[in-house]
């Protein structure tokens, strides 16, 4: 992805294709934060209905949520496909270009054979679709129809872990379902930067010292895992394993023994329906606490960093400051999710807010990629348009 | 002589035949100590108007004479596997709860539920040892049969579309259980002689395996259980 198709309405359809990915993911929060996943359970079809065409009337309870987010996620897919399609035509020239847009349109055509039977047929020519374009990346000057080409189908292959989880009763998936949205979000995310002018216009033009571009990686990487645990967390529907913060039980590490577990499930009054506490979940909520502060030290050793190298005034200086703010209110989101004994809105704040932590660092990354080379080149001369230090970003 | 052979024999029979009838096992569950207060549930707008009265959680109903409601008492050890005694109880779904809030059935009996409800729902059943479902009752009347094949105490059923509504079924390999009423009184009909382990199991006031007493069966017998609100960490 080093290269632009330098076409304004593109970014703009890029940058709508994210937004509507992270309202996707908002919608998605509070189908989880409800517990309302399963409201719906039959797919592709919806109580039978066409998914279009499904009565307002029927739109009660946690079928409201369900049936929005599968709505929401269609039309997040064809936003994608057209997306898809421009950039492969731009891209591309001769027989390939029309092959790879006639694939697009048939595959949009398959889908409205609504059988469960042609989703799962189409989302394994997609996996197989994305292989080919992952071998294909590295040797294309124009990497970025590839990208484009793999974003289509991942959300396809979205779309059906999202149904699959519905109709095989797996929680599995449904995390499965969960990280492909946060990977698929930073990919669109990917596409709205490089599609910019100020993408195509940025040359190397800063040396980086201090290893900062794999300092910013490891810590997108951080984010990345612990939106992952968060899924996970979410998907096991057993409410929050540790109802009490920053004790736990009111210890610094609670017991997971047999007896402990037994006790907590009993001593817990729900008013919904939730799984019970496992030793399991209550230690992955104590590994999302202890990643939640290894991702705010690692920001906060990223700014120092950022910040001795370029000072104040450099975009990257105020994109990691960006970053860490977001990380701070998302901790303190963290920790009212629990002292609200997880509120769906407060919940799905926290959703959204680790999405848009993970895409501002995967776009700090790949601005660092693209503005900074290693300082053992230091002799090399730098691209001659941008040699000011920071003033890429 | 030879008059008296032939009636000690069917005297020995009939007595034999009273002492091998099958006994009921009754009593009563009580709760020692005070739960934390059921949660008021908020109703949507559709089910607010299928339920006029408040409705609250029902972690713990207690009774007269601290008489603990929806106890699954069950034989646990000892008795056979044995067909149901007749139809099983039907899981109905009215103004948006479920009733009865615990039932009991036997592993593989075939048991209905029911939609009462103007409204949609969906039935999910989310065992541990048993085969998970999830099916839909969109119509007011809907009734649909189900089973489980393995003994499991308890299983939960839960409406996704109104996450407030739960409810749980014990499964086990014989017809002999019961769940408390209001007051905590239980009846386990037709037992045959023989000792058994009886136990009282209750979603919240039943440590790893609910309390369990031994139960020689040779008449009707009357047991007691108390169970316990657990005391906070």
């Amino acid at each position: 992805m080093t290269e632009s198709t330098n076409n304004r309405w593109l970014h703009r359809l890029a940058v709508l294709t994210a937004t509507a990915t992270l309202f996707l993911i908002c919608v998605g929060g509070l189908v989880t934060s409800h517990g309302v996943g399963m409201s719906v359970p039959d797919w592709p079809t919806t109580y039978g209905y066409n998914m279009f065409a499904f009565p307002f009337s029927k739109w009660i309870g946690g079928v409201f949520y369900e049936h929005s987010h599968r709505l929401v996620a269609s039309v997040v897919g064809l936003v994608t496909a057209i997306l898809a399609s421009w950039i492969w035509v731009r891209a591309t020239a001769g027989a390939a270009r029309w092959l790879g847009l006639t694939g697009i349109v048939a595959t949009l055509g398959l889908m409205g054979v609504r059988t469960q039977t042609m989703f799962v047929a189409l989302a394994v020519v997609a996996f197989g679709v994305i292989v080919f374009c992952a071998l294909r990346l590295g040797k294309d000057p124009r990497p970025i129809r590839w990208w484009a080409m793999i974003a289509f189908c991942a959300v396809l292959i979205q779309g059906v872990l999202g149904g699959l989880r519905v109709t095989q009763l797996k929680d599995e998936l449904g995390i499965l379902h969960a990280t492909l949205a946060q990977l698929f979000f930073v990919l669109v995310g990917a596409l709205a930067v490089t599609t910019s002018r100020r993408w195509s216009e940025s040359k190397l033009s800063i040396y980086d010292t201090g290893g900062l571009r794999y300092f910013y990686l490891l810590a997108t990487g951080m984010i990345l895992l612990q939106l992952i645990i968060g899924a996970s967390m979410r998907h096991q529907h057993a409410g929050l394993a540790i109802p009490d913060f920053p004790l736990a039980y009111g210890r610094l590490w609670p017991a997971t023994d047999p007896a402990s577990i037994a006790h907590y499930n009993q001593l817990r009054v729900e008013s919904v329906a939730l799984n019970e506490i496992t030793a399991s979940s209550v230690i992955l909520q104590m590994i999302h606490r202890i990643t939640a502060l290894l991702i705010c030290l690692a920001i906060g050793g990223a700014l120092v960093r950022t910040w001795r190298r370029f000072g104040w005034e450099s975009g990257f200086t105020k994109g990691v400051v960006a970053w860490g703010s977001l990380i701070l209110v998302q901790a303190g989101l963290g920790a009212a999710t629990i002292w609200t004994n997880k509120a769906a809105d407060i919940a799905t704040a926290h959703v959204a807010l680790g999405a848009l932590s993970l895409i501002t660092g995967s776009i700090l990354v790949l601005w660092a990629f693209r503005c900074m080379q290693p300082a053992a080149r230091q002799a090399e001369p730098l691209s001659a348009p941008m040699q000011n230090q920071g003033a890429v970003a | 002589m030879k008059t008296y052979i032939p009636c000690m024999i069917i005297a020995a029979l009939l007595g034999s035949i009273h002492f091998a009838a099958a006994a009921d096992i009754s009593g009563k569950v009580r709760l020692k100590g005070t739960p934390k207060p059921e949660i008021p549930i908020q109703l949507d707008a559709m089910c607010g108007k299928l339920q006029p009265k408040p409705v609250t959680t029902r972690h713990y109903v207690v009774g007269q004479d601290r008489g603990l409601a929806n106890v699954f008492v069950y034989i646990k050890q000892g008795a056979q596997k044995a067909p149901p005694a007749g139809e099983a109880t039907m899981l109905d779904q009215v103004g948006c709860m479920y009733e009865p809030y615990v039932m009991g059935v036997v592993a593989g009996q075939k048991f209905k539920i029911k939609n009462s409800d103007p409204l949609l729902h969906n039935i999910h059943a989310t065992p541990k040892v048993n085969k998970e479902f999830n099916f839909a009752q969109p119509t007011k009347g809907q009734e649909n049969e189900r089973s489980f094949d393995q003994p499991e105490v308890l299983v939960r059923m839960k409406c996704d579309v109104h996450p407030w509504m739960f409810a749980y079924i014990g499964v086990v390999d014989h017809p002999y259980f019961a769940v408390t009423d209001k007051d905590g009184n239980f009846t386990i009909k037709n037992v045959p002689p023989g000792k058994y382990t009886l136990e009282a199991y209750h979603q919240k006031a039943s440590v790893a395996g609910g309390k369990t007493q031994e139960v020689q069966v040779d008449g009707d017998k009357k047991i007691e259980f108390e169970l316990e609100v657990p005391a906070a960490p």
